[in-house]
């Protein structure tokens, strides 16, 4: 009997190690191609995502930084597949093509890429995009300039009727158009008689053009401030004028002390966490991943006391948790006007091959279903009170 | 005070003929000097031993059967543009242009993949595309050998200007052909049709390109050492008033050779867009045209000696790279080691053009070097 036991015991023990042996994780090392390097606010943001995740998960890591949108980045990520990396991720709009020629080339080795838009279509298992639903960052940070805006008009700097705000873009399209447009009606959330310019720089870095833009904007009595482009060029020329900044990808406190109020940012650590498990436990990583508030991929920067309206802070926690709970939608239909009408019925070209032909029907329940159908944002409509410049 | 002549502390002559071996021996030490300082420069930021690093160099050209052939693409590339502004020096027409060039190259190749695709069999669109690009090239190149025939202008100004306008065109393209609306970018052309990409030969999608060069390469050599064009670009090259004198028509050599210079930089363009990267950017030649200056004017214009040229730039500047990714590095590290190894090798040729006598004490013995 004894000995049966032992020898149970040993089989235990033995099918204990079979089960250890067969849940231990698969090795990970992950490539990273950045467009820029840690100069550009938005390469910086996914530098720090990429160094906590990978510092998080205890996996090894490269990093390619300047890698152009073209063959460079393709014969980049060939490059790291032959350094033994099983895992490829891209940060650019443009590296998509690119990735998706190594993603045929590699079926073994997975590729994320962040803001492309054909994972959806391509039909590739080793292929993935992701972003995150910013357009909710931007509305709470609008919601902190609308503060700002009714807190100068309070103290009689100007009427509300001059309360205009400023905004340097990069290029026209959906990506920068659903991030103004968010930002905006953030703002007229708190300031119903704010209008919005915005002025396009045709790229994603350029310092001196958005120091430019900017400043043509303040010139052009606009009162706050903010961007999307990747430069420091627009929030020091608001910090060299005494203008109010907004600012995107993260905190710009320390460059401007004076006009800095809040930033909004994706945190792509989540994601990059996320996609880490997936290899490690052989998981499959879904074609399109959005991250939200709730798993902490959108969120906003420390307030500057300093510059923000007083009250800010709270108010942006009930915001926070009205768009939570679902009680605030951001591209509430009844918000915003077009041509003086409020639309009920718009097609996105959602399914992007290259025809520009729209094709889903996004707004329903009585709002714009923003980042639902794909993982990247397809809001384009140019609503009443945003006046574009040279557009 | 003595009316006594004082000889400077340190006297510079011209060198009358140099040995090739001494030439040969003072460029060598330049190169091994600069991988010096660069090594002591990465120690001193990454405490590795220089021997990893040097080792790191070698693996961003050779680490991998895949390194070795991006390696010989970008050597067959920045060799095309070289070639291409070579007969240009030769005659001591100074095109800095090539950049220009080039993207006006990949422009009309571009245009004629997008406009024409589904108009035009595959067959046939091939062709056009090489057509149009070697035109488009030669027309950027003969624009201002027209202006430096007719009315002696500056081409060196000239070319350089004609590159920002090529720049400029290619941006404007990229927003006509935008894709996605709005994105100002191309993205790859005719992604999933593949319509006007160059076909893969031997299953290596560099090799062709590589062949191309190659041949290309010897034809320049033939071109210039052996046939009469070549001989009235030297001859325009070292006297105008000679080359009058014997009565060669130097505007026509001046029109003619450009418009060979920039029908070849339209081949890069053509090589470039249809061969391999299959968009159009204004970053796509990324600053080959520039650097081909250099790789010409290092060989003093000798088609062979120019694949040593463009081998050591690619070798050194991939081993750069190699060293900002591997030692996590910001890239600008990759550019600050180009630009140290670059001193060393512009700076030995003042040695080998010049020598430098040292004053020692009263007496007649001098150093030289």
């Amino acid at each position: 009997m004894k000995k049966f036991a032992a020898v149970l015991l040993a089989l235990a023990v033995l099918i204990g190690c079979a089960a250890v042996v067969s849940a231990e994780t698969k090795d990970v090392k992950v490539g990273f191609i950045f467009l820029h390097d840690e100069n550009s606010t938005y390469d910086l943001n996914f530098l720090n995502a990429a160094k906590e995740a990978c510092e998080a998960k205890g996996v090894e890591y490269i990093i390619k930084t300047n890698i152009d949108e073209g063959e460079a980045c393709y014969d980049a990520a060939a490059d790291l597949v032959d350094a033994g990396c099983n895992l490829v991720f891209a940060d650019s709009f443009g590296h998509e093509s690119y990735m998706i020629q190594a993603a045929k080339e590699f079926p073994e080795v997975e590729f994320c890429h962040a803001t492309g838009t054909q994972a959806h279509t391509v039909g590739l298992a080793n292929y993935h995009n992701a972003f995150a639903s910013i357009y909710e960052g931007r509305f709470m940070a609008g919601v902190a300039a609308g503060l700002k805006l009714n807190e100068m008009i309070e103290n009689g700097e100007f009427t509300a009727e001059e309360a205009k705000v400023g905004y340097v873009g990069a290029y026209p399209y959906a990506e920068v158009k659903s991030g103004y447009t968010s930002f905006f009606l953030g703002v007229r959330y708190i300031c119903p008689s704010a209008t919005m310019e915005v002025t396009f720089t045709n790229s994603w870095y350029d310092e001196a053009l958005e120091k430019e833009g900017a400043t043509k904007l303040i010139n052009n009595g606009c009162m706050l401030i903010s961007q999307h482009a990747d430069s420091m060029g627009a929030p020091t020329a608001c910090e060299d004028a005494g203008v109010p900044n907004v600012s995107y990808n993260g905190s710009t406190v320390a460059a401007c002390p004076n006009t800095f109020i809040v930033s909004s940012r994706i945190n792509w650590a989540p994601y990059m966490q996320y996609i880490i498990e997936c290899v490690q436990n052989g998981e499959a990583i879904p074609a399109d991943w959005t991250g939200d508030i709730e798993n902490n991929a959108v969120m906003l920067s420390e307030i500057n006391e300093k510059a923000a309206a007083a009250g800010t802070a709270e108010k942006i926690e009930e915001v926070k948790a009205g768009l939570l709970d679902g009680s605030i939608k951001v591209f509430d239909a009844s918000t915003f006007t077009v041509g003086g009408e409020n639309l009920t019925s718009y097609l996105a070209d959602v399914d992007d091959m290259g025809d520009f032909a729209p094709e889903t029907e996004v707004i329903s329940d009585g709002y714009f279903h923003e980042f639902e159908y794909r993982s990247a944002p397809y809001f384009d409509i140019d609503i009443d009170g945003i006046n574009l410049l040279g557009a | 005070m003595q009316n006594e002549k004082r000889e400077p502390l340190i006297h510079i002559s011209r060198r009358g003929e140099i040995s090739w071996q001494r030439a040969f021996a003072i460029r060598a030490l330049a190169i091994v000097l600069a991988l010096v300082v660069c090594a002591a420069v990465c120690v001193i930021m990454t405490g590795e031993n220089p021997l990893s690093i040097y080792g790191t160099i070698w693996q961003g050209s050779f680490g991998s059967k895949r390194k070795i052939w991006v390696m010989l693409q970008e050597i067959a590339m920045l060799l095309c543009i070289s070639l291409a502004v070579t007969p240009a020096f030769r005659m001591r027409f100074w095109n800095v242009g090539g950049e220009g060039q080039s993207l006006a190259g990949c422009l009309a190749c571009a245009a004629c993949m997008i406009l024409l695709r589904g108009i035009l069999p595959n067959g046939l669109l091939i062709p056009v595309m090489l057509i149009a690009s070697v035109l488009a090239g030669a027309i950027w190149g003969v624009i201002p050998a027209y202006f430096k025939a007719k009315w002696n202008t500056n081409e060196t100004l000239f070319t350089l200007m004609m590159n920002y306008v090529a720049t400029q065109l290619v941006a404007f393209f990229c927003v006509v052909w935008e894709s996605p609306r709005g994105s100002g970018q191309i993205g790859v052309i005719n992604l999933n049709t593949e319509l006007g990409w160059l076909p893969t030969v031997g299953g290596q999608k560099y090799l062709l390109n590589v062949v191309i060069v190659a041949l290309l390469c010897v034809a320049m050599h033939v071109y210039l050492r052996y046939s009469k064009h070549g001989y009235e670009i030297t001859v325009v090259g070292q006297s105008i008033k000679t080359a009058h004198y014997v009565g060669i028509k130097v505007e026509k050599v001046i029109v003619r050779t450009m418009f060979l210079s920039g029908a070849l930089c339209g081949l890069a363009g053509f090589l470039l867009t249809a061969g391999t990267n299959h968009t159009l950017t204004t970053t796509l030649v990324s600053g080959r045209g520039f650097t081909a200056v250099m790789v010409s004017w290092l060989a003093k214009f000798n088609p062979i000696v120019m694949i040593l040229t463009s081998f050591l730039l690619v070798f050194l500047e991939r081993g750069a790279g190699e060293i900002a990714t591997n030692f996590r590095l910001n890239e600008s590290f990759s550019d600050i080691l180009t630009g140290i190894i670059l001193f060393f090798i512009i700076g030995c040729e003042f040695f080998v053009t010049y020598r430098i006598h040292f004053r020692r004490g009263d007496s007649e013995a001098k150093i030289h070097v």
